[in-house]
Parts: structure tokens; sequence; C-alpha cells
């Protein structure tokens, strides 16, 4: 892995991220209507009518929120508050820092997401090598249908009806939340325990949604390496027959996964925000959720600006990694 | 496994030929056939069963609330006194609208944005990739939340559009990659030599070659449009004033029906969505093996 690569793939990421912040903060702008008067307008139908010069409120705002700039300007207002890891302040739980709720809210979600994908990774990616590899037991073979309706299935909607079979009919897990009332998240016996119990039910969906998926991928590119002539040879010289499936076979059929892996990145995180959302999880889709119910508009603002860089982050990671187990992309 | 190799017959007429491959066919994509049949009973369900039910009891407040399956209403009604049964068949064509309109308007863009990121190449092709690149790195739902967020009034028609706005950069990549490969046959190049230049040569030359895998890109659009306005409106985002599916999953949610035990107001929208899910996605593999023949012989 030469300094140019890294190089090379870290401006990528910059580029990549600051176009999608540019977005983030050029949609709501393009849009007709003016913000602040959208949230007056909201909070008017809250609390009832109001006889006095709204007018003047609003410009007053757009004055404070320096809206009346001219729009370059704004942007790098909005840059330079990106730098400082301002967000600003949230609406719903003001005075509170959009930074420090998404804070407390964000290693939730890291965790749930990584260990969730992760085991729907391997866990696919294993049965899906297996299904075309000869004399593989039946029973893994005929899971194809199975996979098949696992695969269409959103992770959310999963997610309901595991909370329909497993917390209402047999009562097994909490209804929803991150950890007991009560307790605090630290590492000591007793909150681990109720941390992992609240997060098996989200964690379960979302493996089971995307298991389906990557099994069904590596399917296909496990048929098209098994017709090559290097496992033939394999064969041939007497290698033991696992140390073929992992060696060669799983081995080669895996590299498009990982490149799948980066492309479904953010559908991953779409998905684990709904079911967040759905299990009233503590982590920043709860928050989405909350956010869209409430109006808060900076709280999206500064959702969507991490979910982004978050994302951002992991792709990169991935394409630092990606040299390591296949060695013809460090050379170019 | 069973490869009816019509090689290996005896020349018996081309016919005859002809009707056995496309036999062996029919039977090799066994999922097309059944993704086919399940999308029709959707269709029947969406267009044909509105005749035969109250439209009325869709409407809040129309029938007693809260009852389980009974012989008046086969689908119970829920808290807000509507008939489940009613407002599931009425809403399957709404949310199928938005996803033919949006998978529809998706396609063409991406067909569009492919065609010229592939035909002209250079600096517009880098800013198209690169445009989609950025799309694809940034969670769809969050495009989708940003710009539903700003929106006033939520309806069927501007949902289908922000939706098209997730859903180009796949036909586009495929566009694009085919248009790269056409551009360097010879029957494209002895056109180019006959005179032919520049839009003129894709449109007659290079469009009808790709017609499969804009198919193919179509269904998968849909789908990917399905699930994208489901998940907007699960996150309360979607057209109030009207039923879709993704609304009645909202409205479910938002009255803790899979708390409650109401089993038949949340379980009929769920079984629709994956039972659509499941129909596009055997479409989508069988359309892929007729774009892309070398799947043809795997293992199915």
């Amino acid at each position: 892995m030469t300094v140019r690569f890294v190089a090379n793939r870290f401006g990528l990421f910059l580029l990549i991220v600051l176009a999608a912040l540019t977005l983030n903060f050029l949609l709501p702008r393009m849009l007709p209507g003016d913000p602040v008067q959208r949230i007056f307008d909201s909070l008017m139908g809250y609390s009832g009518t109001f006889t006095g010069d709204s007018q003047a409120i609003v410009d007053r705002y757009n004055e404070k929120y320096g809206l009346n700039l001219p729009l370059w300007q704004q942007f790098f207002n909005y840059l330079g508050d990106l730098t400082r890891f301002d967000l600003g302040h949230s609406i719903q739980h003001f005075p509170a820092k959009v930074t420090s709720i998404i804070g407390v809210a964000l290693p939730w979600t890291v965790v749930l997401l990584l260990l969730s994908s992760l085991i729907s990774f391997t866990l696919g990616t294993v049965m899906g090598a297996l299904i075309p590899w000869p004399g593989t037991p039946k029973a893994i073979t005929g899971s194809v249908p199975g996979l098949m309706v696992l695969a269409a299935l959103p992770p959310f909607l999963l997610g309901i009806v595991l909370i329909f079979l497993f917390i209402v009919v047999w009562p097994w897990f909490p209804a929803g939340g991150g950890i007991t009332p009560g307790l605090q998240p630290g590492f000591n016996f007793e909150a681990i325990v109720s941390m992992v119990k609240h997060a098996a039910m989200p964690a379960t969906a979302l493996v089971f949604a995307s298991t389906g998926f990557w099994a069904l991928a590596m399917r296909g590119m496990t048929v098209s390496v098994l017709g090559e002539d290097y496992i033939m040879l394999a064969r041939a010289k007497g290698i033991r027959k696992s140390r073929i499936f992992f060696r060669y076979g799983l081995r080669t059929a895996m590299l498009p996964q990982i490149t799948a892996l980066a492309m479904g990145l953010g559908n991953l995180v779409g998905g684990a925000i709904l079911v967040e959302a759905i299990f009233a999880y503590p982590g920043v889709g709860t928050l989405l959720f909350q956010a869209i119910g409430a109006g808060d508009y900076f709280m999206l603002q500064g959702l969507s600006v991490v979910v982004i860089i978050t994302t951002g982050v992991a792709l990169l990671l991935l394409d630092l990694i990606y040299p390591l187990i296949d060695p013809r992309i460090g050379a170019g | 496994m069973t490869t009816v190799s019509s090689s290996s017959q005896p020349v018996s007429g081309r016919l005859v030929e002809k009707t056995s491959s496309a036999i062996s066919f029919m039977n090799d994509n066994r999922s097309f056939a059944i993704g086919v049949a399940m999308i029709l009973v959707v269709l029947f369900i969406a267009y044909i069963m509105p005749f035969f039910i109250e439209a009325d009891d869709a409407r809040v407040g129309a029938v007693k609330a809260r009852l389980s399956p009974t012989a008046e209403h086969f689908m119970g009604t829920d808290t807000q006194g509507r008939d489940v049964l009613s407002v599931v068949v009425l809403s399957i064509s709404q949310t199928l609208k938005i996803a033919v309109v949006a998978g529809g308007i998706g396609t063409l863009a991406g067909l569009l944005l492919g065609l010229i990121a592939g035909y002209f190449r250079g600096p517009l092709d880098a800013v198209i990739r690169f445009a989609s690149d950025v799309m694809i790195t940034i969670p769809a739902i969050i495009i989708l939340v940003i710009v539903s967020a700003n929106i006033r009034e939520m309806t069927v028609e501007i949902m289908a559009i922000i939706i098209a706005l997730v859903s180009w950069m796949g036909a586009m990549r495929t566009i694009r990659a085919q248009v790269l490969t056409l551009r360097e046959r010879s029957y494209i190049q002895i056109a180019q030599l006959n005179g032919e230049s520049g839009f003129e040569l894709l449109i007659r030359e290079v469009l009808p070659n790709l017609m499969p895998y804009l198919v193919a890109r179509f269904v998968m659009a849909v789908s990917v449009a399905v699930l994208a306005t489901i998940g907007l409106e699960a996150l309360g985002l979607g057209p109030q004033n009207s039923y879709t599916l993704g609304m009645m999953v909202y409205w479910s949610q938002l009255y803790n029906a899979v708390l409650r035990g109401m089993w038949w107001w949340w379980s009929p929208p769920i079984a629709m969505i994956v039972w659509i899910f499941l129909g596009l996605y055997l479409i989508s593999t069988g359309v892929d093996k007729i774009a892309n023949p070398r799947l043809r012989n795997r293992n199915s």
C-alpha cells in the first residue's frame, strides 16, 4: 500500500463528503419557503394564534442565524461551524446542543450496526459459498427460497414481526429502549446483560434481513469460481477439501462481496435508522424519527451531517483495507 | 444442471428447435414466471378488488373501532374506525403508483445520463460518475428525509418525484458500462463511418441493444422505490391524506398496534409489501437471465 494510494483515497473521501455536505446545505435552501417561517408556523400550530408582528420576529431570527446573508457567505459560515463541530441547538430539546445529543446516541448506533453487519456478512458469505459447493448438506442447499424471502424483507418490517413474536406473544425480550431504566450504561455485568438483551431484537432484525442478501450474492460468485481451472488443479493435487473451500474458493469469490459492502453501506445505515425507530433504541435512528415528528430542523441537519461523515469514514476504511485482501489493487 | 442443449438434437426444422428452446427457457426461468404471477395477483387486488369493497369504510370513523376480524369486517377495524380490508385494497394502487412513477423517472434519468457519460466520456462522464458516487455514499433515506422534511404538504405525486432522486444511479451505471462496450463494436464504427453521428447514432444503433438491461433496471428501480416510499412513510414523512401501505404501517405503529395485539391491523400491509418485493425480485432475476445470457447455464 503506497502513500499515493492512501492520499488518493483520502482526497476522494474529502471530495465526496464535501459534495454531500453541500447537498445538505443547498437542498433545504433551494426549496420554496423560509425555514424560520416554517418553524414559526408549526410553533403557532401548537400554541394557538399570535397577534403581534410575526414578520418582525421571523426577520429577526433570519438575521440571527445569518439566513439573510448571500448564499456563498452562508455556505462558508456553515462550513466554519462544521469545522468547530458546531451544529447549532436542538429546537425540541432546547437549549441542548445538537452535537451533544448526537454524541450520546452515536455509540449505541455504531455498536449495533457494527456487530449486526459483521455477523450477517460472515454468516451470509459462508452460507452463500456453501450452497453451490459440491457435497454441502441438503439442509443448507435447500435454504435458497428462505434466503430469498429474507433478502426481500426490509429490516424494519422484520423488526415489527419480531416485536410481535418475542415481545408480545412470548415476552422474552424487553419492549424497546437500550437499557433497563435506572441502570447506567457501563462495563459492569448487570448493565451489559441488560444492553445485550435490549439490542438482541434490533440486531436480529438487521442480521436476518441482510444475511439473505449476502448469501445470494455470494452464491452467484462461487458458481463462477467453481468453474476455474485452479480449483480443479487443487483437487487434482489432493489438497484437503476444507482448505480448497476456504483458501481457494471463499477467498477469491469474496472480493466482490467487499465491494458490495462498500456500495451497500448507505442502505445498511438507512435500514438501521428505521429499525432503531421501530424499537425505540436510543441511537441516531430514533433521534431522527423524533426530530422529524417535532420538526426539529437543526437536529435533522446535524443528524444528516453525522450520518454522511460516518458513512464516508466507513467507506474510506473499507477502501484502505481492500488492498490487503486483494493485492492486485494496491499496485494501481 | 438441466441444460437442454439444442445442438445435440438432430436438425429437424428451425421451428421445433425454437419452440423447444423457448420451453426450456421458461423452464429455466421459473423465477420469472412465478414473479409475474405474483405481481398479477397484486394488480388484481389493486385494480379489480376496489369494485367489491366499501371504499367509504376506509375513512376515519366510518366503522366501529378496534374490532377483530368478523364476518362483516374480514380483516377487522383499526383504532380510528377504518375497515382494514378497505384500507389495504385502496393503499396498494397508491404505493404501486409511487413506485412505478419513481422507478420510471429514475430509470429514464439514469438512461439519459448513462448514454451521455458512456458516449461522450471525458469531463462530462467524470461529473456524472462523481454525482452517482456521492449519491450512493449518502444513505438514500437521509436525502429523502432532508427533502421531504422541507415540504409542506406531501402528496403521492411529490413523493414519487422525490424518490426518483435516489433511484437513477443503478440504471446510469449499467447503461454507461454497456455503451462503453457497444461503442467499440464494429457495426457502430461502420455507422460512424457512414456519417451518422452523435445522438442520432446513440438513439438508432445503441439504444435498441440496451432494452433488456433497461427493463431489468426498471424492475429493480421500482423495487428500490417501494422500499424508499415505505421507509419514508414509516418515519412519518408520507402523504398524510392518502392511503398507502407505508402510511398503514405508520398509523399502526403510531397507535401501538403491535403491542396492543391488533395483529389484523399491522400484518396485512407487511404481508403485502413482502409479497410485492418477492414478486419484483423474482422478475428481476428472470429478466437478468434474459439480459445476461451467460447466467442461463448456471445452477438455479
